[in-house]
């Protein structure tokens, strides 16, 4: 059959299959988080959250500390920021979210370009496969394990919270430690994504999922269920795409998750 | 006991004052309603209250302990436009967020939750439960948010604005429920737009602008020069009482 030799054959490269793991667990785990970030309409600060993720990682490596540990860090002191501008000025949150995404960004390639010259900014914000390594396989599936488990043992408090923060609080739940895990998650996702999908296309697997399973979804547990088959699909398909093209699959991944969401669109108006 | 003891309390946005040395007592069991123009601190009040806005003077006691020590026996319940009503839960998921706390982490709360059946009983919702949230009126969402509430088992009720936006007939509903929830011993505060007879059935009336106009008894709250004070114009207070005079009290 011709269709399992397309799909096989790039399997026979190391980098490929390592690859396609990866890319199947940041499916997974950007797609979980996917339905959250839709339902509290936190599109834009993950846009932000993984903008801010670049400064973080660029000073991780030159202290030779985790990747994850600087890019969480950095992925709460922006939310922090957004937080401190919207409470302390009269701007909008989408406006101070433009500018710390900004900011921070900013930051990140003056300290990449000063400390590491020779990295290649390309590759970390719309992702390299060539560069998966076994290594960062253990991490992406660390992190996936890590975010999948914690959101189904804590499910009923992320959905309340989710829901309405203030009554969350009000209950007696430690909702800024519920906000910020979620934040926490949202970063260590983007340093998972770095590989496969960069570091800033990543917010198309934690927009898109979600969004596509609300357009069909009927309760929680099929938004869920839609998410998570949509990340997926969408990774490994833009993958094999990226692979026969041989065009950048950060490219490929989002197109994918993007132009199903279109198509959901599309099919539900009909 | 008192429900609430609040003294000297004030709260500042930067330069704006939004409450400014409010004191008041209410008792356990009692109906509360706080009026004012809007910006009046209606909102921050309550706010305050539950622990959201942390005041800059002043000493909140809540249930004859602190504002954290009570947290958890206090409901406050939102205006409907805070929550986003496209989240696909059901009347009962939301309802039973109310048992959150006391069901704990790691274990889901039961569908037979007698707690959760009842609050769902009191609030009228029990035939709506399986629906989804997005498909509910607006005086049934406002109910939802009771039941959640009820669900919590809290003792103090603290309600932005669950009269606005709804029909005489919801309204009617959600009042009669309050009132049994008063008989049950709670009680209850709620800010309000509507300067209607209904206030009538209220064991207080505060009259609120930045400061505390007036708090009482509803006809002794209710008075012109309160109103007139609260809402800065002779013509709106005169409607006011006139409002009163027709509903057949003052």
């Amino acid at each position: 059959m011709a269709l399992i030799e397309t799909l096989l054959e790039p399997l026979s490269y190391e980098f490929m299959r390592l690859s396609l793991i990866t890319a199947v667990v940041v499916g997974l785990t950007a797609s979980t988080l996917s339905v959250f970030v839709v339902l509290r309409g936190w599109s834009l600060l993950g846009d932000a959250i993984s903008h801010s993720v670049l400064p973080g990682l660029a000073l991780s490596a030159a202290f030779n500390l985790p990747l994850t540990v600087g890019g969480a860090v950095a992925g709460v002191v922006a939310s922090v920021l957004i937080g401190f501008v919207e409470s302390r000025t009269r701007v909008r949150n989408d406006t101070a979210i433009g500018i710390v995404l900004t900011g921070a960004f900013a930051l990140g390639l003056v300290i990449i370009s000063r400390l590491r010259p020779t990295v290649d900014v390309f590759h970390i914000l719309f992702g390299n496969v060539l560069g998966v390594s076994a290594e960062d396989l253990v991490i992406t599936t660390a992190i996936g394990f890590l975010v999948i488990l914690l959101v189904s043992l804590f499910m009923k408090e992320i959905v309340s919270f989710t829901f309405d923060p203030m009554f969350t609080h009000v209950v007696g739940l430690p909702s800024a430690l519920i906000q910020y895990s979620l934040m926490i998650m949202m970063s260590l996702t983007v340093i998972a994504a770095l590989q496969t999908v960069g570091i800033i296309l990543v917010i198309s697997l934690l927009v898109a999922p979600g969004a596509t399973a609300q357009i069909y979804a009927r309760n929680l547990g099929q938004m869920i269920a839609i998410s998570l088959a949509v990340g997926v699909f969408s990774s490994v398909a833009g993958l094999f795409v990226s692979y026969y093209f041989a065009v950048s699959s950060g490219g490929t991944i989002a197109l994918t998750a993007t132009l199903i969401f279109f198509t959901a669109l599309a099919l539900k108006r009909r | 006991m008192d429900a609430l003891n609040v003294v000297g309390l004030t709260v500042h946005y930067g330069r704006l004052k939004a409450l400014e040395d409010v004191s008041f007592r209410i008792s356990t069991g009692s109906l509360t309603a706080v009026i004012g123009p809007n910006g009046s601190g209606k909102s921050t009040l309550l706010k305050t209250l539950v622990g959201l806005i942390k005041p800059m003077e002043g000493t909140i006691t809540v249930l004859g302990t602190s504002i954290d020590k009570a947290r958890g026996r206090i409901a406050y319940v939102p205006q409907k436009e805070e929550v986003y009503w496209g989240y696909p839960l059901t009347v009962w998921d939301v309802v039973a967020l109310g048992r959150i706390r006391a069901v704990g982490p790691l274990k889901p709360v039961s569908k037979k939750d007698e707690v959760v059946i009842q609050a769902l009983e009191k609030a009228g919702l029990s035939s709506l439960k399986s629906r989804k949230i997005s498909e509910l009126s607006g005086g049934q969402q406002q109910r939802i948010f009771l039941a959640r509430a009820i669900a919590q088992e809290a003792d103090l009720y603290l309600m932005d604005e669950p009269l606005t936006g709804i029909d005489a007939e919801a309204e009617d509903r959600l009042l009669e429920i309050l009132s049994s929830l008063r008989e049950e011993g709670k009680t209850i505060v709620m800010t309000t737009h509507d300067l209607s007879s209904t206030l009538e059935m209220f064991d207080n009336v505060m009259v609120l602008r930045n400061c505390l106009v007036a708090f009482g008894r509803p006809e002794e709250a209710l008075k012109a020069e309160n109103l007139a004070k609260a809402y800065g114009s002779e013509r709106v207070a005169m409607h006011l009482s006139d409002v009163n005079r027709v509903a057949g009290w003052r």
